[in-house]
């Protein structure tokens, strides 16, 4: 990898690191989105410097342009009740369950990142045969997606069909008609269910 | 120095950690919520450094922009249901969603 190329992988994996524990540690969730957004532009640059131009601007468009977004809508319509001022968890549980987690990621670290010549990443100029012209690029990247995973890429638009319905159904409430027939509905089952259970009692009684 | 494979997973699972730890240790619907996008996010790190190792196909990027389809679509559902539960309790502190219980 050149020099630039290992500056910007330094920078982003130093920026992607500290946003992320950013957006764990800070107490307001408008601060932790933010955090959320520079983690997923770090992110970006990380995919950069693994020659994934498409993905890249495809992270900064959905991520950034779409559900840090949602997550600021969302947090602007409910507003002040957002940041929680009942204490959480004592400090004890806290310390418990982030030690149990650095464990584990130290482990998974250790296993994963394990340094190997083997495990070199092939660089543009320098490896022969490393094809930087078509990986990673809009040609390469669609010609596999649109000619190897055609169903799939069919199927995620069927997913993101049904989310969206599913959202607005969860998220838009009810009416006032709509909840005085819910209402309804379960005041006369209620009455069915004791007009039911009223007779039996008396037949049991006699 | 060079950077290899290993530096972009042990970075992965850093960020990986993180996240765990902020979804266990937080009570905040939202931030929690943002705890699980950093997960897919590191996911999708290995992922595309995996196929950076192994450069023969696409494999790796593709999975990748699958689980950012799927990251979109898990985060608009959740946050439609985070509406709902504020709707519910006014609150977005998880210790308050226990309806089930009484």
């Amino acid at each position: 990898m050149s020099v630039p190329g290992m500056a910007l992988f330094l920078f982003c994996a130093f920026g992607a690191l500290l946003s992320a524990i950013g957006t764990v540690v800070v107490k307001s969730p408008i601060r932790a989105a933010m955090c959320l957004l520079t983690h997923v532009i770090a992110l970006s640059g990380l995919f950069l410097t693994l020659h994934a131009h498409l993905l890249a601007a495809l992270q900064v468009l959905i991520y950034a342009g779409a559900v840090v977004v949602l997550f600021v809508f969302v947090i602007m319509m409910i507003g002040p009740g957002v940041v929680d001022t009942t204490t959480s968890r004592g400090l004890l549980g806290k310390t418990a369950a982030a030690a149990m987690m650095l464990i584990l990621t130290f482990a998974l670290a250790a296993a994963l990142g394990g340094l190997d010549p083997a495990r070199t990443l092939l660089s543009c100029g320098v490896t022969p045969g490393s094809d930087c012209v078509s990986f990673g690029s809009v040609v390469g990247f669609s010609m596999e997606l649109y000619v190897q995973d055609l169903v799939p890429f069919e199927l995620i638009g069927a997913l993101l069909t049904v989310g969206i319905v599913g959202a607005i159904a969860v998220a838009r409430g009810r009416s006032a008609e709509e909840s005085a027939a819910i209402q309804a509905r379960a005041s006369h089952a209620g009455a069915m269910a004791s007009g039911a259970a009223s007779p039996a009692n008396n037949s049991g009684g006699e | 120095m060079q950077i290899e494979l290993g530096h972009y997973l042990g970075l992965s699972a850093l960020i990986f950690g993180i996240g765990a730890t902020g979804f266990v240790v937080r009570r905040n619907v939202l931030i929690q919520l943002m705890c699980i996008e950093l997960m897919l996010n590191s996911v999708n790190l290995t992922l595309v450094a995996f196929n950076r190792w192994r450069p023969d196909n696409h494999a790796g990027q593709i999975f990748a922009f699958f689980v950012i389809a799927v990251a979109a679509a898990e985060a608009a559902v959740g946050l439609a249901i985070v509406l709902s539960m504020f709707r519910l309790n006014k609150s977005v502190h998880t210790d308050q969603a226990d309806k089930l219980r009484h």
